[in-house]
C-alpha cells in the first residue's frame, strides 16, 4: 500500500514538471520569434541588477505599502519551498520530516515556515481587499477586465488555499506526535499551527492520519498545478523577473536606438561617391525588409520577453502623464496586448506545425490602436516605475517607427514638423539663415 | 543691452585660427522661440560676464532630429544627426553645452554610434562647474527668501539622472527651493516630450501641463523654475489657464542667475 502512494507520487510529479517543461520550450520558442538584440555586455553589472532588483526587490519598496507585502509574500514562497524539498523526499521514499535529524536547527526552520506561512496569509488577505474592496484605481482599470481580473484573483486563493494546507498538514502532525502515532516521531515547533491542532482533540486517530495525508496530498499537488498555471497567469514574473531584469536596457533611458537599417542607407545618400544603381555588394545583407513594429515578430525578443514578464500590477499606467490626463495610453496595456497577440501568433504555430500561417491580423490596429500611440511624451515614467525594469516605451517607439517609415501615417501636424526640419532644418518654418537672428534683436 | 552680447561663430573662431572653450549648441526654440530666445541671451550674458571662451554654429546649427525620431521618423533623424556631426567634427568640437535637454540627450547619447562623440552638458550643469572652479558667483539678488519650486525636465532627469546641478544653483540665489510631490525621477511630465510639442494632445479630460502646473501650484511658489524651453512654455500656458500669470513667473535658470546679478 504505501509502495502504491510512492509510486502514485512520482508519477504526478513526472506529469506536473514534465507538462510544465513543455510550456516552458512553447515559451522560449515564443520568444525566439523576435528580432535580435545583443544583451550580453557588460555582465558584471547585469548581474548586480538581477541582484538588486529581482532577488532584492529594491524598486518593488518605492511603493512601500505593496513593497513590504510583496516581499512577504516572495520570501514566503522562496523560503516555504525549502519545506517542500523535504515533502518531495517524504513522498518519494515514505519517510517523515526526513530533515529532522537537523535537531534543534530544524524547528527553527518549521517554526519560522509556519511564521511566515501566517504572515503571507496576512499580505494577502489585505492585497485581496486592495483589489476587490477598496478598489485602488491601477486594479479597476479597464485594462484588467475578464480574464486579467479573475487571473490575479485565482493566484490570491490559490496561494491562501497552500498556506492554509501547509499550516492543517503541521496541525494534525503535531497532533499525531503528541499522541505518539505510528511513524509520527517528534519533530519540528510549531508555533502558529499549535493553535489549529485542538480542533482535532476527541476525533479519532484514523481520521486525523487521513486528515494529516489530505493535506499533505492537497499541497504537493497544489504546488504542481500552481506551477502549471503560471505560464497561463501574468503570475510568470515570478519567474521571468530574473532573467528580464538581467536582460534588461542599461542605457540611459533618454538614448533611444538608432536603427542601423536606417544608417546604411542614411550614408549611401549622403556618399556623393555612392552609385544609387549599383547592386547591393556580395556577401552583404539585404536591406531589413521592414521599419519599425507592426506586429509581435517585428519586436525585439527582450520586449516579448518583458509582455511575458509584466505581472500588470499597473504602477506604469498610474505614472503616465496620458494615462493620468483621461488619454487612451496605458503602458500596462501596451505589454498586455503584445503578451495576448505573441500568445495568438504562438498558438497558430502550433496548430500549423510549426509555421505561422497570416491571419490577416496584427498588434497594430487590432489590439493596439494609433491614438494609443500618438498619446505618448516619451517621458520615461513607465520604464522608471517598473519593478522588474520592463521598457513598455521601446514598444511604442517602434510602432510608430512603422507608422511614420512604413505607413507615412503620422498626424497631420507632425508632418509639418518634419517637413519643416527636412526644407529648414527646424520644427517650426524659420528660415535656417535667420538662425543666429536673436543676437541683435532686443 | 544685447548690443553688448558678444557671440561668435564657430566660421569666425576658425578664421581666427582660435577653439573656443566650448560649443553653445542654441538648438531651434533658443534660436527662433520668442520665450526661448530670452533664456539664450540670458545664458550668453553669463558665459561672457564670466569670460567664457564660446561659440556658436549660427547659421550653420540644424534641428539635432530629437522631435523627429520621437515621432518614428528615423530617417530624418539621421539625417539631420549626420549633417550635424559634419559640421562639429569639421569644426573638431570637443565639448557642447546647450539650454535644451532634447538636444542634449540626443547630442550626448544618440550621435556616438553615428560618429560624433562629445562632451555634452547641460547648461546647468556647465554653470554649476563655473561655480565649483569660481569663475561664477551667485548672489541671491532679488530672489533671496523667494519660494522658488523646480520642475524636472523627463530628458535631463529620467533620461540622463541630472537632478542636483539645477537645484544647487537655485540653493545659491538664498531662495527657498520647494519639491513638488512629484519631482526627480517620479517627476511628472510637462506634456511636450515625444514631438507632443508639435501636435494637439490626443484626446483626454485635462491637458497634461495643467496637471503639472497643479503641482507646481500646490508649492505656492512665487517663481516656477524649468530647464527646458518646451518646458518653460508647457508651465507658462498652465500658469495662464490657472490665471496666475500675474503672480507667478516661470523662468529658466539661468534667467534666475542672469536676473539675480542684474546682468
Amino acid at each position: 500500500m504505501s509502495y502504491l502512494d510512492n509510486i502514485l507520487f512520482a508519477i504526478i510529479l513526472v506529469l506536473g514538471i514534465g507538462f510544465f517543461a513543455q510550456n516552458v520550450k512553447k515559451l522560449i520558442r515564443n520568444i525566439k520569434l523576435g528580432q535580435d538584440v545583443d544583451r550580453t555586455d557588460n555582465p558584471k553589472e547585469r548581474w548586480r541588477n538581477m541582484a538588486m532588483i529581482a532577488l532584492g526587490q529594491s524598486k518593488m519598496v518605492k511603493r512601500p505599502v505593496a513593497g513590504i507585502l510583496h516581499i512577504i509574500v516572495y520570501l514566503g514562497f522562496i523560503i516555504i519551498n525549502i519545506e517542500v524539498l523535504e515533502i518531495l523526499i517524504d513522498g518519494l521514499f515514505g519517510t517523515h520530516r526526513v530533515f529532522s535529524f537537523l535537531g534543534g536547527f530544524y524547528n527553527v526552520l518549521i517554526g519560522s515556515f509556519e511564521v511566515l506561512a501566517f504572515l503571507v496569509i496576512v499580505a494577502i488577505a489585505t492585497f485581496y481587499i486592495r483589489r476587490n474592496i477598496i478598489k485602488l484605481k491601477r486594479f479597476i482599470s479597464n485594462d484588467l477586465t475578464g480574464w486579467p481580473k479573475s487571473d490575479a484573483n485565482n493566484i490570491l486563493y490559490f496561494e491562501t488555499v497552500l498556506m492554509v494546507l501547509f499550516l492543517v498538514l503541521n496541525a494534525a502532525d503535531l497532533h499525531l506526535q503528541t499522541l505518539g502515532v505510528g511513524h509520527y516521531n517528534q519533530a519540528g515547533a510549531f508555533p502558529v499551527s499549535q493553535f489549529i491542532a485542538p480542533i482535532f482533540n476527541g476525533i479519532s486517530e484514523n481520521i486525523v492520519v487521513l486528515i494529516e495525508r489530505a493535506a499533505w496530498w492537497l499541497h504537493i499537488v497544489g504546488i504542481l498545478i500552481f506551477l502549471n498555471y503560471l505560464y497561463y497567469s501574468k503570475h510568470l514574473h515570478i519567474l521571468l523577473a530574473f532573467p528580464n531584469t538581467y536582460f534588461a536596457n542599461l542605457k540611459p533611458q533618454g538614448q533611444f536606438d538608432n536603427l542601423e537599417s536606417v544608417t546604411k542607407e542614411v550614408k549611401l545618400m549622403m556618399d556623393p561617391n555612392a552609385d544609387p544603381f549599383a547592386a547591393a555588394p556580395a556577401g552583404e545583407e539585404p536591406v531589413h525588409s521592414k521599419f519599425g513594429a507592426s506586429d509581435v515578430q517585428d519586436l525585439n525578443w527582450v520586449q516579448l520577453l518583458n509582455a511575458y514578464t509584466c505581472t500588470e500590477c499597473g504602477r506604469c499606467t498610474s505614472s503616465c502623464p496620458a494615462n493620468q490626463t483621461g488619454k487612451k495610453l496605458s503602458p500596462r496595456k501596451i505589454m498586455m496586448d503584445t503578451r495576448d497577440r505573441l500568445e495568438e501568433v504562438g498558438k497558430n504555430i502550433d496548430t500549423n506545425k510549426g509555421v505561422f500561417v497570416p491571419d490577416g491580423k496584427s498588434l497594430l490596429n487590432d489590439y493596439i490602436s494609433t491614438e494609443e500611440l500618438w498619446a505618448c511624451t516619451s517621458c520615461n515614467a513607465c520604464v522608471e516605475e517598473c519593478p522588474v525594469n520592463i521598457s513598455p516605451l521601446s514598444i511604442i517607439m517602434d510602432m510608430r517607427r512603422y507608422l511614420v517609415m512604413e505607413q507615412s501615417a503620422a498626424p497631420m501636424e507632425l508632418n509639418s514638423m518634419m517637413t519643416n526640419i527636412e526644407n529648414n532644418g527646424a520644427p517650426w518654418q524659420y528660415n535656417q539663415m535667420d538662425r543666429l537672428n536673436w543676437k541683435d534683436e532686443n | 543691452m544685447s548690443a553688448n552680447l558678444v557671440v561668435p561663430t564657430m566660421a569666425e573662431m576658425m578664421a581666427e585660427g582660435k577653439q573656443p572653450e566650448v560649443l553653445f549648441w542654441v538648438g531651434c526654440s533658443g534660436s527662433f522661440d520668442d520665450r526661448a530666445k530670452k533664456i539664450t541671451k540670458a545664458f550668453v550674458k553669463i558665459l561672457n560676464q564670466a569670460n567664457v571662451s564660446f561659440a556658436v554654429l549660427g547659421t550653420e546649427e540644424s534641428c539635432t532630429g530629437d522631435p523627429a525620431k520621437r515621432a518614428g521618423n528615423e530617417f530624418l533623424f539621421q539625417m539631420q544627426a549626420m549633417m550635424n556631426i559634419e559640421v562639429m567634427n569639421a569644426y573638431e568640437v570637443k565639448k557642447v553645452v546647450t539650454a535644451c535637454p532634447h538636444c542634449f540627450n540626443t547630442i550626448k547619447n544618440e550621435y556616438p554610434e553615428l560618429g560624433g562623440s562629445y562632451e555634452v552638458v547641460h547648461h546647468t550643469q556647465f554653470l554649476k562647474s563655473l561655480l565649483d572652479d569660481g569663475r561664477l558667483t551667485i548672489e541671491g539678488g532679488q530672489f533671496k527668501g523667494k519660494k522658488i519650486t523646480f520642475h524636472d525636465p523627463c530628458y535631463l532627469g529620467r533620461a540622463n539622472n541630472v537632478y542636483e546641478a539645477p537645484r544647487e544653483l537655485i540653493q545659491k540665489l538664498d531662495a527657498e527651493l520647494v519639491e513638488m510631490k512629484r519631482s526627480r525621477a517620479n517627476g511628472l511630465c510637462c506634456g511636450a516630450g515625444g514631438a507632443q510639442m508639435f501636435k494637439e494632445p490626443e484626446k483626454g479630460n485635462k491637458d497634461i501641463n495643467v496637471e503639472r502646473t497643479e503641482d507646481a501650484l500646490e508649492t505656492q511658489p512665487e517663481i516656477i523654475a524649468a530647464g527646458c524651453p518646451f518646458c518653460n512654455t508647457m508651465l507658462t500656458d498652465g500658469v495662464k489657464f490657472k490665471e496666475k500669470e500675474h503672480e507667478i513667473k516661470v523662468m529658466d535658470v539661468a534667467e534666475l542667475i542672469a536676473n539675480a546679478k542684474d546682468l
